[in-house]
Order: structure tokens, then sequence, then C-alpha cells
């Protein structure tokens, strides 16, 4: 029993505390496996001793002592390679705050070192994942499907990128501000997105990703509640999040938002959604993920029988155009007006774009559009493009459905 | 930590240049040294002549070969670096942004090897 126990509170304690443990031990060094190496094995040593001994007063001080000793009998091993400077500053702090009765919470800045320009964008989300939440390679290469050992490399290259070229801990000045925190913001959006692919959640790895980017999420909007696009995003995510159970029905089948029963959503998702994009808004600084949550928040008056605001939505898309210049903001807002103005002038303002040749969204869209204006042969050649661009056998059966239809 | 700017450009835009954009160009580059030295950061810097007075030199099995012609044919040369000292990356990569080399050509920044 005592070791189940034990067991417990070092879960929790690795739960909540190895971010910021992987943080502190490696702001100062940048040596993030080695910080990651020695909390590793001091969570063993954990539950080796506290079973027998029982579990300190202060778990997360207690690791920290013990990881800390490990890192620096690992420095002192190979204090050939010119890491002496490492060796005494970590000879210092030991000595220093051993007894510290609150452990700095650095993670904010490890999620920046993480998001960093000079690390490979692929390696940003995975970075943050392992290093915040203590995640391993080979469950991160599972939820990214890639294998595990190119993740593996991807993830040691972006330590070692971080240690050797020198970069920084910190969070950026004003000036940098704005474009580093979007770097942050899209590796945490990137992890959700992969989350959010698997709609039966048939794979469990990668529908906890999505709930981890939010966990994420959650820790940028309390560590930054100044920051509007950070409430935004995290408040996008809730949003999409609350309507999981809605996307499919009994039968597996896919169910488009504007047909989905509302009972399904998760009002309490909803709820703090709404409250954290009130909060953003008071800020008075608009971004993408706000109008993206915005566009999410129309939607949801649904739920209490409202009739979906199409003008407002509209005025949306078109403000996320004007910021992001993205040919699905032009395609969604063009799908928008078609409920306000009808179909034909739908397809008059659909982009004309080449990033949305292979888009299935795209052809989906101009199918709909042109079997409601009466073109059905124009239609089922676009839901044939659809159909064979899109990876989801449940939502090729829904198009399939679609064009039969039409 | 020491960081290497190295300043990779295609020469033949600067030769191209009238001699009065070329002198501007130039002043830019001792305007940007001398802001290198007033903060204290400039260990080192140097300007190359261009890649066609390059000289390759191996040797192999106690064999010195001699080869004339750049490394590398490539249209962006190593024209010149800078060895600056800073505390951490982003103070390294603040200095190659306002270096002229990274307005007509790219400057890549890389961590000395500490010994």
């Amino acid at each position: 029993m005592g070791d189940v126990a034990a067991w417990q509170r070092a879960e929790a304690a690795a739960r909540g505390s190895y971010g910021k443990l992987v943080a502190f031990l490696a702001a100062r060094t940048h040596d993030v496996a080695g910080a990651e190496d020695a909390l590793a094995e001091a969570f063993a040593t954990a539950l080796a001793q506290w079973p027998a001994e029982g579990v300190p007063h202060n778990p997360e001080a207690w690791l920290l002592t013990v990881a800390r000793r490990r890192m620096m009998d690992a420095v002192r091993r190979r204090i050939h390679d010119g890491a002496a400077s490492e060796y005494f500053l970590l000879v210092e702090e030991l000595a220093r705050d051993d007894e510290a009765p609150e452990l700095p919470d650095r993670r904010l800045e490890l999620l920046f070192a993480c998001a960093h320009p000079g690390i490979d964008a692929a390696a940003r989300a995975p970075l943050m994942l392992q290093t915040v939440l203590g995640f391993d390679a080979g469950a991160i290469a599972s939820a990214f499907l890639v294998a595990p050992a190119t993740m593996g490399q991807r993830l040691v290259r972006a330590k070692t990128k971080i240690r050797q070229a020198g970069i920084p801990f910190n969070v950026p000045g004003r000036a940098d501000l704005p474009e580093r925190l979007d770097a942050v913001l899209a590796a945490i959006y990137a992890a959700y997105a992969e989350g959010w692919v698997d709609a039966e959640g048939a794979d469990a790895r990668r529908r906890n990703l999505a709930e981890e980017a939010i966990w994420l999420g959650r820790l940028l909007a309390q560590l930054m509640p100044e920051e509007a696009e950070a409430l935004g995003l995290l408040a996008l995510m809730l949003h999409a999040h609350a309507r999981r159970a809605a996307r499919r029905d009994a039968a597996g089948e896919y169910v488009p938002l504007g047909w989905q029963d509302t009972a399904l959503w998760d009002h309490a998702l909803i709820d703090e959604a709404e409250e954290l994009l009130k909060r953003a808004s008071r800020l008075a600084a608009a971004g993408r993920y706000q109008l993206e949550a915005a566009v999410q928040s129309a939607h949801a008056v649904r739920r209490h029988g409202g009739a979906v605001p199409w003008p407002a939505i509209v005025q949306l898309y078109e403000a996320l155009q004007a910021i992001t210049n993205s040919p699905v903001a032009a395609l969604n807002r063009a799908v928008a007006l078609s409920h306000v103005d009808g179909a034909a002038a739908a397809l008059a303002a659909l982009p004309q774009d080449a990033r949305l040749a292979d888009y299935q969204p795209f052809w989906a869209a101009r199918a709909d559009l042109l079997a409601r204006s009466g073109n059905r042969e124009a239609a089922l050649a676009a839901y044939e493009r659809a159909i064979g661009l899109e990876s989801d056998a449940a939502v090729r059966r829904f198009l399939q459905q679609r064009a039969a239809a039409a | 930590m020491e960081y290497m700017l190295l300043i990779h450009a295609d020469p033949a835009g600067f030769a191209s240049m009238p001699e009065a954009a070329r002198n501007q160009a130039l002043a830019a580059y001792g305007a940007y040294t001398d802001a290198l030295n007033k903060a204290e950061v400039l260990r080192s810097s140097n300007r190359l002549r261009p890649a066609d007075t390059a000289t390759n030199v191996k040797v192999r099995e106690g064999k010195t070969e001699v080869h004339n012609g750049p490394f590398i044919e490539t249209r962006e040369q190593l024209g010149g670096y800078y060895l600056i000292d800073v505390p951490d990356l982003d103070a390294a990569l603040k200095w190659a942004a306002r270096c002229p080399g990274a307005s007509h050509g790219t400057v890549e920044v890389r961590p000395v090897w500490e010994m």
C-alpha cells in the first residue's frame, strides 16, 4: 500500500513539477538533455526510497536536490570538455539554495527556448511535450505519426542546438515578443491539430495529444494572462474540443458542425472558452486565434437554441483574411457568405488560389455551392476531387452521400 | 559565448554596383564595425578576396595536392566574417541582423567550439 501511495505521490510530482524542474535545471546551463537525465535518476531514486522512508515533506525540493547532484556528477565526469564554468554554476546553486522554499517557475522561458526560431519548426511542439510534460520520444513519435528513431533524432538535435548554439532561456523583450510568442502558440496549436486529426478517437495517444496541447495552452495562458492571443488560442482549442463527442454519430459516421447534436457538446469547456475570449477582448489586442475562437463562439449560440449569426461570421473571416492573408480564411468567408447572400454570391467569392488545389474542404465547399446553384455536373466533378483528397473514411462516405444527393 | 558571423553574398552584385553605391556599402560596414567595437563585443573581423582567388590544399597519402579555385562553386560566397563575444544566441542574432551583409546576402551565425 505504501508503494502505491509513493508511486502516486511521485507521479503527481512528476506531472506537476516535471517541466518546472527541467526548466530550472536547464535554464543556466542550457543543457536540457542533461537536466532530463538527472531528473529521470531522481525519480528512480524517489521510487526506491519513498516507499520505505516515507514521502518527503516537499517532494519537489527533494527531487530538485537529488537531480542537481546527479547533474553535478555528470558534469564532473566530462569536465574536460570545457564544462568547468557549468560545474561551478551548479556547485554555487547547490550550495546556495538547497533548502529554497519554492522552486522558481521558469517553464515560460523553457517554452520560448523550445519554440526559438533557431529550432527546426517540426521539432518545436515535440520538444515542448518532452521537456515540459516529460513524454518519452517513443510516445511523441507515435502521436505525431513519425518513426521513433526519427523523432528521437529530431529531439536530440534540437537539444544539442539549444546547448551548443546558446539559445537563451528568457522571455523575449517587447520588440521581439509578438513574433516569438507566435511561434510558441503555433507549436501548441500544431500539437492540438495533430491530436484532432484522429476524429474517431481510435488512437488513444493521438487523442491524448489534443488534451496535452490544451494543458500547454492552459499553462501559457496562466503564465501570460495579459497576452490576448494566448487566451485566444486556449479558447479556440477548448471550443473545438468541447465538440469532440458530437463529431461522429453512434454508427461512427461524420457529422458536420451545423448538424451536430448540441446536447453532446461539453458545456463546461464552452463556458470556459467564452470566459477566456471575454478576458482576451478586454485586452484590446486582436489576433488570429481570438478571431478563430470568436467564429467558434458564434457557432456555439446554437446550444441555447439561437440561430448562427452568419453575417458576423463573414466579418470575422474578413478580419482573419486581412491579418493572415490565408486562402483558407477566404474560403471560409465564402462559405459563410452562402448563408447570407446565397450560393451564387458565395461561388463568385470563392478564392482562386493555387494553395487550395489540394485542399479537400475547398472542393467540398465548391461542390456544395455548385449543387445548390443547380449545376449538378460541375458539382459531381468537384465532389470527386474532394473525395480523392480525403484520407478519413467517414468523411469520404459523407461526401459520397452528398454527391449522390446532389 | 563566441559566435562567428559568416557573410555569404553574391560578389557579382557588389562588383556591378555604381561606385557611389559601392562606397556607401563599404561605409555601412565601417559603421557596423565601429558599433561592434563600441559595444566591446568584437574579437576580430576581416573581408575576404573573392573566391576565384582561392587555392585549395589537401594532403593524401603523404602527397600535397594544390588546386586552383573555390572549394565550393556557389553563387553566394563567403565574403567576410566577424567574430563576436556576446551572452547568447539572441544577442548574436541581433548583431547579425544589423550587419550590412544581412541586407544584400545572408549572415550565418555559428557558435565557436570552446576549447
